[in-house]
């Protein structure tokens, strides 16, 4: 019995490993080891051995089938492995082929621009106020000193839709309705992204429609220097920390003193990029703000200006002709 | 304002001081410099000749052969075609390796067998813009004066190596529109010394007042005088006066009127020469033109006024547009010998609004819209004489006859140190503040705590403490002023709810694949009738002087800009448009504007062409309907609203069977549609669909109030359904019915096929939904499931006679 057991061993380990099929290591399973198997018949033997050696026989019997199983188990996984390597080869891609297009739309410049700017500013804890683009004459103009028939009017030429109304010319309006809705609640620091409108041929470097963002704050014991440190942390954050910026004295009739803000580009020199200035002591009363006590610096900055700067366009047309080979260039801004 | 740097150099000391110099340096306080150029545009080696001798070219009709003298040993010989040439003039003359505007080299040359050795040139040659030529300069060979001095370079004969430093004025610095004020502002930033021309000189002769000035109101003339001149000889400007008024960008005429252009640079005083001999003699009359009253300026256009134009007038006729331009009936000509002078003050807004309805800007009206100094309004005329006596030999034959007066505006104006200090946020020393004043020219008395700076007549731009403020700023240097960040009370700044949420809107839409654009809020008449707005009985707001008829109304609609937009792109190649716009409408039901508009944001978008770039592994499907759609539904449920429902809809410019109108809750949030195949093929687009949203229904800013809800412990049971009904009943109805019987137990309705053809019958169409029932408490019972199955199709073949598959 004995050595029927070891004869089973040894064709059983043969069979075993001369398999090539997952299937038919399956039927050897059922052949050797199943209920009917050719274990089991050997062990039906047993009945016939003398009580004593049966231990024996029965231990001899299990690592028989110890042997076996695992040698089924050995055998499974590695034609397993085999087939799943066999598959993979099968399953070969050419990883060179496009993948299936998933588009992210872009920004708009103009608009990835203002998200840019509105950021820094919060960044220096402002919030963002919005104004109507049809202004009256009075927030337009006459509560920012320009009284009709002043001679600045013509620095900036407008689209009247009647006596009244026109379409704003700046966002310095927003300075008026911001101030005239804080009733003489201090501080106000806002800035006022938007479109402006003045009567201006379409060419490469003038544009009917374009986009300011201003900024006001208000405060008591505000100076020129915080506005000379704003405005610089601004071009810092927008043109990196080693630019140089120098402020120019300007005009505007709603700031006294006035300053125009110029960087310096490497090829093309001191740039402006925006006008700024002391909130003039006329404009603060108007709106209920006693100038004695409060002082308060406004800018304005030009978006499109500061967009054609920084991605060197050439023609400010482009941003509104909305090519998408144009577009598509700015997806990473 | 353009500033001869040789002019200039008269009236300050500018030893050591280039022209590029200034430039920096007024840049730095406040006068912006456009543009510094030399006159002379390139010329060389091109020297005063004069013309001994012309001869008749032998083998060319057009030609002439000149003889002339160019102060060297040979008179040299030049072959000229100019029609206008003759012997005995003096004229610019390139010899032989001079250089001419645009890099033009003079060669010998032979011209039809003559021998020619230089170029008689014209005043375009030399490149005099046609701005300061007269008409007869246009053409042919430049005719020098008779007194040029043969062999003399041209480059000094005519000033041409003048610099011309051109000024960009702000608005409020009229005092710079004369040569005086320049130099004024150029002596204080560099503080050198200041050597203006002495003006007031008084004729000592006592005369008669020989004629009455009547000023019909003292506001709109507050001081006019005047002075008559006889025995002047008409003639040419010396040359230095002409070169300076070339300079100055002014075209020389003759000595009369040269001299009133030449004083109006100087002071900045703006005269005007009328001839007496076509004047009454007796009066001047400074009036309102009367409604349509017409006359004939000088440049021979008729001019029809109003009344708010001001008028001059001899009594009898009008001869002059008031600080405009002066009439042609009394312009100064070669016959004329005696002049009246005028130099006066007239209202700065009734010029201006007379300017700008006239159409006629000129050197006068833009300084007298802006106020002329009243203090040289005298000073001038008697500057003006004292000049024709030098150069056109004339006398005073009249007293200035002065009719009103204006008073001298000059007041104090009081500086505080602290306010200086406070307003700089830096420290100036106040000597100094008292150096800048005395620089300026501004007689400072210093208080205790302040300066007490008295402004004088040129300067009305100073008028409040402010003012001096920035007077003291602007010398000090702006770039002495220190960076410091904002302190005192902290504000928390940031986007409001309503703002942030446009952003995710954007942002939202740009995930799902859609390009941003912005276009013009401007747009033609007919865009806004083309198709449908999501506004009732509104009205295009027009622009009262539209620049274009593209850009003549406010947009109602963001939807005809962004078909323009896909428009563009198709035609020039980009067949594959995918593109939203988030902006404002102007929205108004008003004829005529009485109050503001109502301003909404609102969102569009378009596509058009296939869906992806490009598929190698299946067919590219276009972009349709259920894409846009699905866009759309992907944006809203970011924005944590109601679910949407879409009813069918057919508004103008359409598909009638391809739109819907976008519901939230019964409030009608926007459109989607595919344009009228009319209307795209007007635009050249294939199948395109657009939707348009009005954000104002939706957006607010209250903070989000989302609470979360636990996940379903319990298992989901699945269960799928087809059925058929009429093909005319939207599957909207159909889930929106499902959704009511299925009760709160449904938890999930999935639509997975739609099936039209042979086997449902003839106008039916199959509709296949799976279900998911889940209870938030417990696990279901097969009966429980079954009852609310059972209720939804019970429910469907009551309302829709719907029968099972």
């Amino acid at each position: 019995m004995l050595e029927k057991l070891h004869t089973l061993q040894a064709e059983a380990e043969t069979a075993i490993l001369e398999t090539n099929d997952i299937t038919a290591l399956r039927d050897l399973k059922v052949k050797y080891l199943g209920k009917k198997g050719e274990l089991t018949s050997i062990l039906r033997g047993m009945g016939g051995l003398p009580a004593e050696e049966r231990p024996q026989m029965g231990k001899v019997a299990n690592e028989v089938r110890g042997v076996i199983e695992s040698l089924l188990i050995d055998r499974e996984t590695a034609l397993e492995e085999a087939e799943l390597e066999e598959r993979l080869q099968l399953e070969k891609l050419d990883v060179t082929l496009p993948g299936i297009s998933q588009e992210i739309g872009t920004a708009h410049p103009l608009n990835s621009m203002i998200e840019k700017i509105e950021d820094i500013f919060i960044g220096m804890g402002f919030g963002v106020a919005e104004g109507p683009e049809v202004e009256t004459d009075q927030y337009n103009f006459e509560a920012l000193n320009l009284p009709k028939e002043h001679p600045a009017r013509d620095m900036q030429d407008s689209f009247y839709i009647n006596p009244e109304m026109l379409l704003r010319t700046h966002t310095s309006s927003v300075q008026i309705r911001t101030l005239e809705a804080k009733k003489g609640e201090a501080p106000v620091r806002i800035i006022c992204p938007g479109k402006v409108y003045r009567r201006d041929d379409d060419d490469a470097t003038h544009s009917h429609q374009f986009t300011q963002i201003e900024g006001l704050v208000v405060d008591q014991n505000v100076s020129m220097s915080e506005l000379n440190g704003v405005l610089f942390a601004f071009a810092q954050k927008m043109f990196g920390a080693g630019i140089e910026m120098r402020l120019r004295p300007s005009f505007f009739p709603f700031t006294e003193p006035s300053v125009e803000v110029d960087i310096y580009h490497p090829e093309k020199g001191w740039i402006e990029i925006l006008g700024a200035g002391m909130v003039h002591p006329d404009v603060l009363a108007r709106v209920g703000y006693d100038p004695e006590v409060y002082t308060g610096f406004a800018f304005g900055v030009g978006v499109e200006r500061i967009a054609i700067l920084k991605y060197d366009i050439d023609d400010i047309r482009q941003l509104y002709t909305n090519d998408l080979r144009f577009l598509d260039q700015f997806k990473s801004v | 304002m353009l500033v001869s740097y040789e002019w200039l150099k008269e009236y300050v000391d500018l030893n050591g001081i280039s022209p590029e110099d200034i430039a920096e340096e007024m840049n730095r306080t406040g006068i912006e410099v456009e543009v510094i150029y030399t006159r002379d545009a390139g010329v060389t080696g091109v020297t005063v000749g004069y013309v001994q001798e012309v001869t008749p070219h032998p083998e060319a009709d057009r030609l002439q052969v000149c003889t002339v003298d160019v102060g060297k040993d040979q008179p040299l010989q030049i072959v000229c075609g100019a029609t206008n040439i003759a012997a005995g003039q003096r004229v610019p003359v390139a010899e032989v390796g001079a250089k001419l505007p645009g890099d033009f080299k003079i060669k010998k040359a032979k011209l039809r067998g003559v021998d020619s050795f230089g170029m008689i040139c014209s005043a375009k040659e030399l490149g005099l813009p046609d701005k300061v030529l007269m008409k007869e300069q246009m053409d042919g060979i430049l005719v020098l004066s008779e007194d040029a001095p043969i062999g003399t370079d041209i480059h000094s004969y005519m000033g041409m190596d003048d610099q011309v430093i051109e000024l960009q004025l702000t608005p409020n610095r009229s005092d710079c529109l004369s040569m005086m004020g320049v130099a004024v502002e150029v002596a204080a930033i560099f503080d050198r010394e200041l050597r203006l021309p002495q003006l007031d000189t008084p004729i000592d002769a006592e005369l008669a007042e020989t004629f009455r000035i009547e000023v019909e109101s003292e506001a709109d003339c507050p001081i006019y005088a005047a002075q008559t001149i006889t025995d002047l000889r008409v003639g040419a400007s010396p040359q230095w006066m002409q070169n300076r008024l070339i300079s100055a960008g002014i075209r020389p005429i003759n000595n009369i009127v040269d001299v009133t252009n030449y004083v109006m640079i100087e002071t900045g005083q703006p005269l005007h020469a009328f001839d007496l001999g076509n004047l009454s003699g007796e009066a001047i009359c400074i009036r309102r033109a009367e409604e349509n009253e017409v006359v004939t300026t000088l440049d021979g256009e008729i001019r029809t006024c109003t009344r708010d134009t001001l008028m001059i007038t001899d009594g009898e006729k009008p001869i002059a547009l008031a600080g405009i331009m002066g009439g042609k009936n009394a312009e100064v000509t070669t016959n004329t010998q005696s002049i009246l002078l005028e130099s006066a003050y007239f209202d700065p807004t009734l010029t201006r609004v007379a300017s700008r309805q006239t159409g006629l800007r000129t050197d006068a009206s833009s300084r007298f819209e802006k106020g002329v100094d009243p203090d040289k309004i005298i000073a001038a005329i008697h500057r003006a004489r004292q000049l024709l006596e030098q150069i056109a030999g004339g006398s005073a034959s009249s007293q200035v006859v002065v009719k009103g007066s204006l008073e001298r505006n000059e007041f104090t104006v009081d500086l505080r140190h602290s306010q200086l200090i406070k307003v700089l946020g830096m420290d100036v020393k106040e000597e100094q503040v008292m150096d800048i004043f005395r620089r300026l020219r501004l007689e400072t008395e210093q208080m205790t705590d302040h300066y007490a700076v008295k402004i004088p007549s040129r300067r009305p731009d100073i008028k409040i403490e402010v003012d001096l403020i920035e007077e003291v700023a602007r010398l000090y240097g702006y770039d002495q002023i220190p960076t410091s960040l904002l302190w005192g009370k902290q504000t928390p700044g940031g986007l409001t709810r309503n703002q942030h949420t446009r952003r995710i809107i954007r942002r939202s839409l740009r995930a799902l694949g859609l390009n941003e654009v912005i276009t013009y809020s401007l747009t033609s008449e007919g865009a806004s009738s083309a198709i449908a707005s999501l506004h009732e009985n509104e009205k295009s707001i027009a622009i009262a002087m539209p620049m274009s008829n593209e850009h003549a109304y406010l947009r109602t609609s963001l939807l005809p800009h962004l078909i323009k937009t896909a428009s563009y792109n198709v035609k020039h190649g980009n067949h594959r448009v995918r593109i939203f716009e988030l902006g404002k409408t102007y929205i108004t039901t008003e004829e005529q504007l009485t109050k503001l508009p109502d301003e909404r944001f609102e969102v569009a978008g378009l596509v058009t062409g296939p869906i992806t770039p490009s598929i190698w592994q299946k067919q590219q499907p276009q972009n349709d309907f259920f894409e846009m759609k699905g866009i759309i539904e992907a944006m809203l449920s970011r924005l944590g609203l109601a679910e949407p429902t879409f009813r069918e809809e057919s508004p103008i410019g359409f598909h009638p069977g391809r739109t819907a109108g976008i519901y939230i809750e019964n409030q009608k949030i926007g459109l989607i549609g595919q344009l009228h195949p009319k209307l795209a093929q007007n635009m050249d687009l294939e199948e395109t669909v657009v939707f348009q949203l009005d954000l104002e229904t939706f957006l607010n800013d209250e903070m989000d109030d989302l609470i979360y809800a636990p996940i379903g412990k319990f298992p989901a049971v699945t269960r799928d359904l087809a059925l058929v009904v009429d093909e005319a009943i939207p599957v909207g109805s159909v889930k929106e019915k499902i959704k009511e019987a299925g009760g709160a137990l449904l938890e999930e309705i999935t639509l997975f096929d739609v099936y039209v053809g042979e086997q449902v019958g003839e106008g039916k169409k199959s509709v296949a939904f799976s279900f998911v029932y889940r209870s938030k408490e417990r696990t279901l019972t097969d009966e429980e499931v079954q009852a609310a199955h059972d209720a939804i199709v019970q429910s469907l073949e009551v309302t829709f006679d719907a029968k099972l598959r």
